[in-house]
């Protein structure tokens, strides 16, 4: 591409980057305000009282919080876990083959990506407590709120997206390559083993992340779905915000950041080894 | 094309090798049916069009064997739970605060009349709308200047972008809240036991700036829960998401077009507004909706942000479900959401294709 | 043909896209060892008709035998040929060898004797000392050389080859040219060739079948194609010509549309039939007017426009009806006429052909 008169000059060049660097320091000064302040030793948030660590013990010494985090790992593993096998079959189905109903299918996979959050949250609550009101009246069974509805409300909303990414990478796969596997002697599942499964696995890993950060990161559809006690980090923290901020308030967040760039980190990198560009 | 008829070879292998597209199983909504035959089992003999269809019917039910498990999941934990929402939405709530499934009605609905029903919708629409139209005057030129860089640069500048669009979205808007928060970093109005906040720091800055720092900063009230916050709010949260999109279709312009139509004795404005922007429509559009619809439900931002005082949609709804215990109300008000979404999406696709 | 078994015999095949007939009822026998190609304008079935041999689409009817084996309902992967595709569709994660070696690999062929097979194969297309690279590390000549190689290893009974040289700048293209004819003489492999581009097909095939709209109009030697063309698409598609219209007045004559009356051969035309003569613009020789000497058909004109190609001259002679096309060669003593002037046309009688519709 060239750089001529389409690159900025003059004023305009000038408002441009002042307008990027504005951009970023919105985007990364509230981050590194609050992970400053997770360090002051001042019981009010934003004011500094000296260097402590001290907040990350209380949140380290919190049961509470600490059974929320393993809730939130947990969930978040399994969901993902799950919805990737989920979520790939239906990309293959959807990318690959031609079947009835696919076009209902197909809405069907995508309306979770675009449905407000408090929707989905609302479908989940009144699908569970009138599910459970029936198999416990019906069956006697003893249903109730918690890991289990979480972790399916989150594979609901996982399927979908880890299905978009990797019906993205099948997509942009040449057909030719799996037709020139059937031509040299591969069975069905030896193309898919041999030439299909390595071709998509970048875009399976990136679902995979995409898939862990949505779960660490919800907060109303879990809201919902959790159990007295039982619930995931994200929403003990929101409530705790609701009541007043303090300090302890700023080291878990800064926890939960850490682990979000740790996975911006890792789809980065695969990304990097895809050797495509970022956007890919 | 040498002739009218369709394309063999090379012109079904673009469209995923897949002939019969969506004409054949067209035919009702019962998967797939008929002999299992694989094309191995099937011995060497003549092809005719039996075979053909066998062949392309098992294909078909392997395509539904992939899609099962994940369809039978949706069914169960997505239609259902779509289904029960409407179910609820038609349903009558008694007086102990419980739902009665039966006396099916459309109160639910009529109550959308109400005056504090209205203001709260329009309320959200209103800073929704805000919040999308500064997302679009901040991306815009942001992507703009993104795209014109060197790829290498342009990388970079993008994997910053893409950092905010990773990171939790709770922690983001908490962010906000320490800096707002009274007596914190921003003022403190109470005591003046603190001096470097960001309003004093204004104040103090040298006396040859001072001509751009307005006299009523002194008294300036923390943005924090008041509709200001509120849309900060969600501009910090949702920026990402008009970047990016933006970013993609103004990357795919071919620049030369901007030299071209310079050459063409248009101004810099003639040819943002002539051949930039309606070239990058479909990024426009993505993006707006990719803000847009959150920013409608959002119920987390409002909450930490906006002290629940200004309330909106999202926040009301969960009101319904949590303290006030109206639930066909809350699923009716769900209900409405969604269907705003829908609207939205389909002017997306009406105006571009399925790629977000 | 000769008794000998055919490599590719195709009978009523036929294949149908929802109601869009691709191939239509396609008979045709391709013999063993025999460089076979398949032309025709893009859309006209040529490829579909390939992809059918190759297993990669399933034929809606009709035999297709592959040395006497019926296997038009056989998958790709239990098919004795091997495709090289447009693309050359290598696989992007491994390696020259690792491609090359896949198909043996996939018939369970040890590792040790597959590896050595497929660093023959890539002596064969001289890319040795390439095996280890990634296929996007190699230019598209490489690349192609690969894709023979990978094929070729399997020792197909036909070697089908979907536009394999479409990809390639017209220098490689005519390089590749020569040399997949002599790998194909050194493998003595069928090879069945798809393309649409006719001096290519003339070039390189043994024979050529050429196909429009589905049906397989002609089939024979370059110059069988080329010089008796059954009907007016074919003479039109392969090489330059011209077409003048007219109808068979009598055996071995044609009243052309101006009244004028040519000789030529009319066999299997019946006197009424209308016809166009097909004269190719080498074939034809320009005279001052009337200066065509005596027996030879011709027709007079105005000369309209000359075109310099470098090693040729073109004249375009316009006639009251039509406009004609005679290129004589560059040569030193070239009679060049005034724009304008008043010629005539004539032709050997026997380089014509008559072709119908």
């Amino acid at each position: 591409m060239s750089a001529g008169p389409a690159r900025p000059r003059g004023t305009t060049r000038v408002a441009l980057t002042a307008n990027a660097v504005l951009v970023y320091v919105f985007f990364f000064a509230p981050i590194a305000i609050l992970a400053v302040f997770s360090f002051s030793d001042d019981r009010l948030v934003g004011r500094w009282g000296g260097f402590t660590t001290s907040w990350y013990g209380d949140f380290w010494a919190d049961e509470l919080l600490k059974d929320s985090m393993w809730m939130s790992v947990r969930v978040a593993v399994l969901s993902t876990f799950v919805s990737v096998i989920l979520g790939t079959m239906a990309a293959l189905a959807l990318e690959r083959f031609r079947w009835k109903t696919q076009r209902f299918f197909d809405a069907v996979l995508y309306l979770p990506i675009i449905i407000p959050d408090v929707t989905m949250a609302v479908m989940m609550l009144l699908f569970f407590t009138w599910g459970f009101d029936i198999t416990n009246d019906v069956f006697g069974t003893e249903f109730s709120k918690g890991f289990g509805t979480i972790t399916l409300s989150h594979i609901a909303f996982n399927i979908s997206f880890v299905s978009i990414v990797v019906r993205a990478r099948l997509a942009g796969m040449s057909l030719e390559l799996e037709e020139a596997a059937r031509d040299l002697y591969a069975t069905r599942w030896k193309t898919f083993r041999h030439v299909t499964l390595p071709q998509i696995t970048p875009g399976i890993a990136g679902g995979a992340l995409l898939a862990l950060t949505l779960s660490l990161d919800d907060v109303v559809i879990t809201q919902f779905v959790s159990g007295p006690g039982a619930t995931t980090l994200p929403v003990r923290v929101f409530s705790m915000i609701r009541k007043g901020i303090t300090p302890v308030i700023n080291a878990v967040s800064v926890v939960m950041l850490v682990a979000s760039l740790v996975l911006v980190a890792l789809s980065l990198l695969i990304q990097r080894l895809r050797g495509g560009s970022i956007t890919g | 094309m040498g002739c009218g008829r369709r394309l063999g070879g090379a012109g079904v292998s673009e469209e995923n090798g897949e002939p019969d597209g969506d004409v054949e199983p067209a035919e009702g909504l019962d998967p797939p049916q008929g002999d299992l035959t694989t094309t191995e089992s099937v011995l060497t003999a003549e092809a005719t069009p039996r075979f053909e269809r066998a062949a392309r019917r098992a294909d078909a039910w392997r395509g539904f064997f992939f899609a099962a498990p994940t369809y039978l999941y949706m069914l169960i934990f997505f239609v259902a739970p779509l289904g029960i929402v409407t179910m609820y939405s038609f349903a009558t709530r008694n007086r102990t605060g419980g739902t009665d499934l039966e006396g099916w009605n459309l109160a639910s609905y009529a109550r959308l009349d109400e005056p504090i029903v209205r203001t709260i919708v329009f309320r959200s629409l209103w800073l929704a709308v805000v919040t999308t139209v500064i997302c679009l005057l901040i991306a815009y030129p942001f992507a703009y200047f993104m795209a014109t860089r060197t790829p290498r640069v342009r990388n970079l500048m993008l994997v910053f972008v893409m950092i905010p669009f990773w990171t939790n979205f709770l922690v983001r808007n908490y962010a906000w809240r320490v800096i707002l928060e009274n007596d914190g970093i921003w003022n403190d109005t109470a005591e003046a036991t603190q001096t470097d906040t960001v309003v004093d720091w204004l104040l103090d800055l040298p006396h040859w700036m001072q001509w751009a720092i307005p006299d009523w900063i002194e008294n300036l009230p923390s943005p924090l829960f008041s509709e200001v916050g509120i849309v900060l709010g969600l501009v910090y949260g949702f920026l990402p998401f008009m970047i990016l999109p933006l970013y993609a279709s103004i990357e795919r312009i071919d620049l030369s077009l901007v030299e071209a139509s310079r050459d063409l004795y248009a101004s810099g404005r003639q040819t943002l507004r002539r051949v930039l922007i309606p070239l990058s429509k479909p990024g426009i559009v993505a993006g707006s909706i990719l803000v847009f619809v959150p920013s409608l439900g959002a119920y987390v931002t409002p909450q930490i942000l906006g002290g629940d005082k200004e309330t909106l949609l999202g926040s009301y709804i969960v009101v319904q479900f949590l303290t006030a215990r109206n639930w066909p109300f809350g699923a009716a008000l769900s209900v409405v959401l969604l269907g705003i979404m829908l609207i939205a999406t389909q002017i997306y696709f009406r105006n571009e294709g399925r790629t977000l | 043909m000769s008794d000998a078994l055919a490599a590719v015999t195709l009978g009523g095949l036929t294949k149908r896209f929802d109601d869009v007939t691709a191939v239509d009822h396609v008979d045709l026998e391709i013999a063993d060892g025999e460089f076979f190609a398949l032309l025709g304008p893009s859309g006209c079935g040529k490829t579909t008709t390939l992809r059918m041999i190759a297993g990669l689409e399933f034929p809606t009817e009709g035999s297709l035998q592959i040395f006497g084996d019926e296997v038009g309902t056989l998958p790709p992967n239990k098919r004795p040929v091997n495709t090289v595709f447009q693309s050359y569709a290598l696989f992007p994660h491994m390696s020259v060898l690792q491609n090359v070696a896949f198909g043996l690999r996939m018939q369970k062929v040890s590792k040790p004797e597959a590896m050595g097979r497929a660093q023959e194969a890539i002596g064969l297309v001289r890319m040795d000392s390439m095996e280890n690279r990634r296929p996007d590390q190699l230019s598209g000549g490489q690349q192609q050389r690969v894709a023979l190689a990978r094929a070729l290893v399997n020792s197909p009974k036909v070697l089908l080859l979907d536009e394999p040289l479409g990809a390639l700048d017209l220098k490689l293209r005519q390089e590749m040219q020569r040399e997949l004819k002599t790998l194909q003489r050194e493998v003595g492999i069928t090879f069945v060739f798809v393309t649409h581009d006719q001096a290519e097909a003339l070039t390189m095939s043994d024979r050529i079948g050429v196909m429009n709209e589905g049906e397989l109009l002609q089939v024979g030697t370059p110059e069988e194609i080329y010089e008796r063309p059954v009907n007016r698409f074919v003479a039109d598609f392969i090489g330059q010509t011209n077409l003048l219209d007219g109808t068979v007045e009598a055996t071995g004559t044609v009243c052309l549309s101006n009244g004028a009356r040519v000789g030529v051969d009319t066999e299997g035309v019946a006197v009424g039939g209308a016809v166009a003569i097909s004269v190719r613009p080498e074939r034809a020789t320009l005279h001052g007017r009337g200066g065509a000497p005596p027996g030879r058909p011709s027709v007079d004109g105005r000369l309209e426009q000359i075109t310099y190609l470098g090693n040729a001259l073109v004249f375009t002679v316009a006639l009251d009806w039509m406009s004609l096309d005679v290129r004589v060669e560059n040569q030193a003593d070239l009679d060049v006429r005034e724009i304008g002037s008043e010629v005539s046309v004539s032709w050997d009688a026997d380089a014509a052909s008559v072709v119908q519709e």
